[in-house]
């Protein structure tokens, strides 16, 4: 019966998805340095483990730092062009619009290595947190601009003008109105260009200089076996912390269309 | 119908607007005096919407002034003209309450929050929906929405306000109340209301003056009876309600104007039933389904008398159109006719007898 192959390719799937995932915290909780079955026993000491560890702690300091800061960057790059390609017409739009979302299909490495040589060679700065901001900013923006195109084609254009008719300014207007209105799409490009920049690993590579993120500090970790325990704990911590994440972004999405009295189209969640 | 002539409140002057290629307005010549209902009615495209866009302040004019009670318009946004208006879809702000909505346009007067609200309340009153403040402007229907938009729009007592074809999305039952409930409310605040609409009947119904528009240009402008009865062009004509147009040619130039029209014979019409200069020749006369009528056997004709056969009938109930092939003309004229008590409806081929008058007869050169 097809409808049982069916299911079976369903499930072999999913397990293939989700199963290293949940490997994760097993090998976290294990009393044991090798990766390996069988387990060994119950320990909460790779988690105590990196509590201590301080240069782990600067590494997830600064990715947040860099995550947040490019998230915030890329999603006011992002409102603007959205706004202007849904708004107006100019010339050689499809043109600028076209170079604007070019990074979406741009190999990472050609990004990276093409920075590097900008950063260090032509123009002789130093590298720095700002240069791993910069780049996560730019891959990050045509993102959000996917994302907040259709939020702003789907508020229409006489929202803004009946505000602008009773009185407002164009400033006020965008506050008042259009601002609440497209805020479920500002929220959804946050966290995309966030989760983005926290995973982000071959830029941060090239351009991290002294101050490694997170997955190039947890990538230097690999090299030494009796730490790969505390990057299982790491990761356990991380995949609860995304989990947390998406569901409180998902339950304002959804409230925020509930308020918006659209229907709702899709989601994270 | 406003009776005395009053204060010229809007004057636009040779308003020219283009995009690219493409003309929108061709030389707008408008009036529009204090107090008045008025109609821009056109087909879709003919630039009414983009007219009306430009006294709003929406559009820029490439060329042309205009005025609202004698102030140059010309770079003045749209937040501070003395004109407001209702969209088409309305426009409600779906995260706003409705009183939040009717008050919005308050957020920037020295109004106490106490006299706001009081403000609110009663622009809900005056279109009917007392009480309705704290609802979620979600869970309005079409109709609500409508009178939510004009309670918003009229709070802040514009000069002028402005209406983009605002029953277009409602029904036709609810569509004629609020005709009626539009002109009720018009009359008691007294501001001058200016309708965008397609739709001639609504035009004719609610308007004291209409402006007929075609391709950027206003094709005539006048009060519904005169537009009805003496349109200035043939485009009018056929636009604003049904007219049968029959070939005519011209006979008598000097004094009364004589014709000799296809199917109805020989006509002496009034020079002021001519539309545009007529010479002698060919031309076209109009003439309206309700002018013309169906005699039944045991009628007495008065006027004039025309035969003709029976093409085709379509029965609304309250009236019957007939389409009558007349005795000499190439393509049927349509007749309505009222279905009085007594009075049968014709079948298809009969031979009847129509009778015609005259004075209802339009020339067109």
């Amino acid at each position: 019966m097809s409808g049982g192959w069916l299911r079976i390719y369903a499930i072999a799937y999913l397990v293939f998805l989700y199963a290293p995932i949940f490997l994760l915290p097993v090998f976290a909780f294990n009393d044991s340095t090798i990766i390996a079955f069988p387990l060994d026993g119950f320990t909460t000491r790779w988690f105590s483990d990196l509590t201590t560890v301080g240069a782990l702690h600067d590494a997830v300091w600064n990715s947040l730092v860099i995550a947040v800061t490019s998230a915030v960057l890329a999603t006011t790059l992002g409102i603007c062009a959205a706004r202007a390609s849904t708004r107006y017409r100019f010339p050689a739009k499809a043109g600028i619009m076209g170079l604007i979302m070019l990074p979406l299909v741009l190999p990472e490495i050609i990004v990276a290595v093409s920075l590097l040589v900008v950063i260090v060679q032509v123009l002789g700065l130093p590298l720095a947190q700002w240069s791993v901001i910069a780049a996560h900013t730019l891959i990050c923006t045509p993102f959000c601009i996917a994302i907040l195109n259709a939020s702003f084609s789907n508020l229409d254009a006489s929202l803004e003008e009946a505000a602008i008719d009773l009185g407002e300014t164009r400033w006020s207007t965008f506050r008042l109105i259009t601002f609440p209105l497209v805020m479920p799409g500002i929220i959804s490009s946050l966290l995309i260009s966030f989760t983005i920049s926290l995973d982000e690993f071959i830029i941060a590579f090239f351009l991290t200089g002294a101050q490694p993120t997170l997955p190039v500090y947890v990538w230097g970790l690999l090299r030494f076996p009796g730490q790969i325990p505390v990057v299982m704990a790491l990761g356990t911590i991380l995949v609860l912390a995304s989990i947390l994440l998406l569901t409180i972004a998902e339950y304002y999405r959804r409230r925020g269309v509930a308020r918006a009295g659209q229907s709702d189209s899709g989601g994270f969640l | 119908m406003t009776a005395s002539p009053r204060r010229t409140l809007i004057e636009a002057r040779d308003v020219v607007k283009t995009y690219g290629d493409f003309t929108a307005l061709e030389g707008i010549d408008l009036d529009i005096r204090e107090g008045e209902f008025f109609s821009l009615l056109g087909p879709s495209g003919c630039g009414k919407t983009t007219l009306l866009r430009t006294i709003a302040g929406f559009e820029d004019m490439s060329a042309g002034t205009v005025k609202i009670d004698g102030k140059d318009m010309a770079g003045v946004p749209p937040n501070r003209r003395p004109t407001n208006m209702v969209f088409q879809s309305y426009a409600i702000f779906p995260h706003l309450s409705v009183g939040e909505n009717v008050g919005f346009g308050l957020r920037r007067s020295s109004m106490s929050k106490a006299e706001k609200a009081k403000a609110v309340e009663e622009a809900l009153a005056m279109v009917g929906l007392k009480g309705y403040g704290n609802r979620s402007a979600q869970a309005l229907s079409g109709g609500q929405r409508q009178r939510v938009a004009l309670a918003r729009a009229l709070i802040l007592k514009p000069k002028v306000l402005l209406l983009d074809e605002p029953l277009s999305a409602l029904d036709k039952k609810l569509r004629e109340q609020m005709q009626v409930e539009l002109i009720k409310l018009q009359r008691t605040v007294g501001i001058t209301f200016i309708l965008v609409t397609h739709d001639q009947e609504e035009a004719l119904v609610m308007s004291d003056r209409i402006a007929v528009m075609f391709d950027g240009r206003i094709a005539q402008m006048d009060d519904p009876e005169t537009l009805y009865k003496h349109p200035k062009t043939r485009d009018v004509a056929e636009f604003i309600g049904v007219m049968n147009f029959l070939p005519a040619t011209v006979t008598a130039t000097d004094g009364r104007i004589g014709v000799d029209v296809a199917g109805l014979g020989a006509a002496s019409l009034d020079p002021g039933q001519c539309a545009g200069t007529i010479s002698a020749g060919d031309c076209s006369v109009g003439v309206r389904p309700e002018t013309m009528s169906i005699l039944f056997p045991d009628d007495t004709p008065r006027g004039r008398v025309a035969e003709g056969v029976v093409d085709e009938v379509v029965y609304y109930g309250d009236m019957t159109y007939y389409d009558i092939h007349l005795d000499g003309a190439d393509t049927p004229v349509r007749i309505s006719m009222r279905n009085l008590m007594g009075r049968p409806v014709l079948d298809i081929r009969t031979r009847t007898r129509v009778a015609w008058d005259e004075r209802s007869l339009v020339l067109f050169p």
